[in-house]
């Protein structure tokens, strides 16, 4: 599964906007996980979950700047997240099952922020790029 | 998740273990997919699913042929497997959560018959070759 020359467009241009906020929705996105998927909490044992804790918006933050690093290098995002591959083949070790449940946050929060340009190929498109940066996280655990 | 030299020289032993057997093994792996994951049945409204079925046993056989060709050719498996990887996104559309319920089937079906050589490292070469196997099948889908 590859993306488009559409779907680059339509991330590329869509993160412009995105990046103004980028913090903020990585946190909220990391809420909704926490609170609609509480096994998800397993991984930060060591930190302070409730909403707006500061635990919670230096760890958006990171989310958001990684992704922001997989869009600026959208045509070799396996590069671009080398490293926090390896992080997570072997320090993270987070089940693949939860990349889903992280993405399907995310875009829940990008469509609850960017209504009007969330249509059913940013959808797709934004869905299909989460899936790549969930596969290279994960490609390294075997 | 990329196949090494170990995996792929377990999985080219355990399936040459296996030589005419494969097709009997196919059968038996949808026979037991369709027995535990009742849901899967649903692609197959045309065929008998009774045990024994003819049917069965020649679908059987064309999973297990589709997988000695995947064995062969597992250097290069998004071109080898081109054609059905075709026909799944175009045509059958088979959802990818159902081709993990197969490989789980397939597994336990060589486990029963083949207890001595499915080592815990030749159960985890078989997984990641059916995963990428599974990969390559649903790579076209959108």
């Amino acid at each position: 599964m590859s993306l488009t020359k559409a779907e680059k467009a339509i991330i590329l241009s869509m993160w412009g906007k995105i990046s103004t906020q980028a913090d903020a929705i990585g946190t909220q996105a990391l809420e909704r996980l926490f609170a609609s998927y509480p096994q998800t909490k397993t991984y930060f044992p060591h930190f302070d979950l409730r909403p707006g804790s500061a635990h919670l918006r230096t760890h958006g933050a990171k989310v958001a700047a990684a992704l922001g690093d997989a869009v600026k290098s959208i045509d070799n995002i396996a590069g671009a997240l080398s490293k926090l591959s390896e992080m997570h083949a072997y320090v993270l070790r987070v089940d693949p099952v939860n990349f889903k449940l992280l993405s399907h946050c995310l875009l829940v929060t990008v469509a609850s922020h960017f209504p009007a340009d969330f249509t059913a190929d940013a959808h797709t498109a934004w869905d299909k790029f989460l899936s790549i940066v969930s596969c290279v996280l994960t490609e390294k655990y075997r | 998740m990329v196949l090494s030299a170990a995996d792929k020289s377990n999985v080219k032993a355990c399936w040459g273990k296996i030589g005419s057997h494969a097709g009997e093994y196919g059968a038996e792996a949808l026979e037991r997919t369709f027995c535990s994951f009742p849901t899967t049945k649903t692609y197959f409204p045309h065929f008998d699913l009774s045990h024994g079925s003819a049917q069965v046993k020649a679908h059987g056989q064309k999973v297990a042929d589709a997988l000695t060709q995947a064995v062969a050719h597992m250097d290069d498996l998004p071109t080898a497997m081109s054609a059905l990887s075709d026909l799944h996104a175009y045509k059958l559309r088979v959802d990818p959560v159902n081709f993990k319920f197969l490989s789980h089937c397939l597994l336990v079906t060589l486990a029963c018959h083949h207890p001595a050589e499915f080592t815990p490292a030749v159960h985890a070469s078989l997984d990641k070759f059916f995963s990428a196997v599974s990969t390559v099948l649903t790579s076209k889908y959108r």
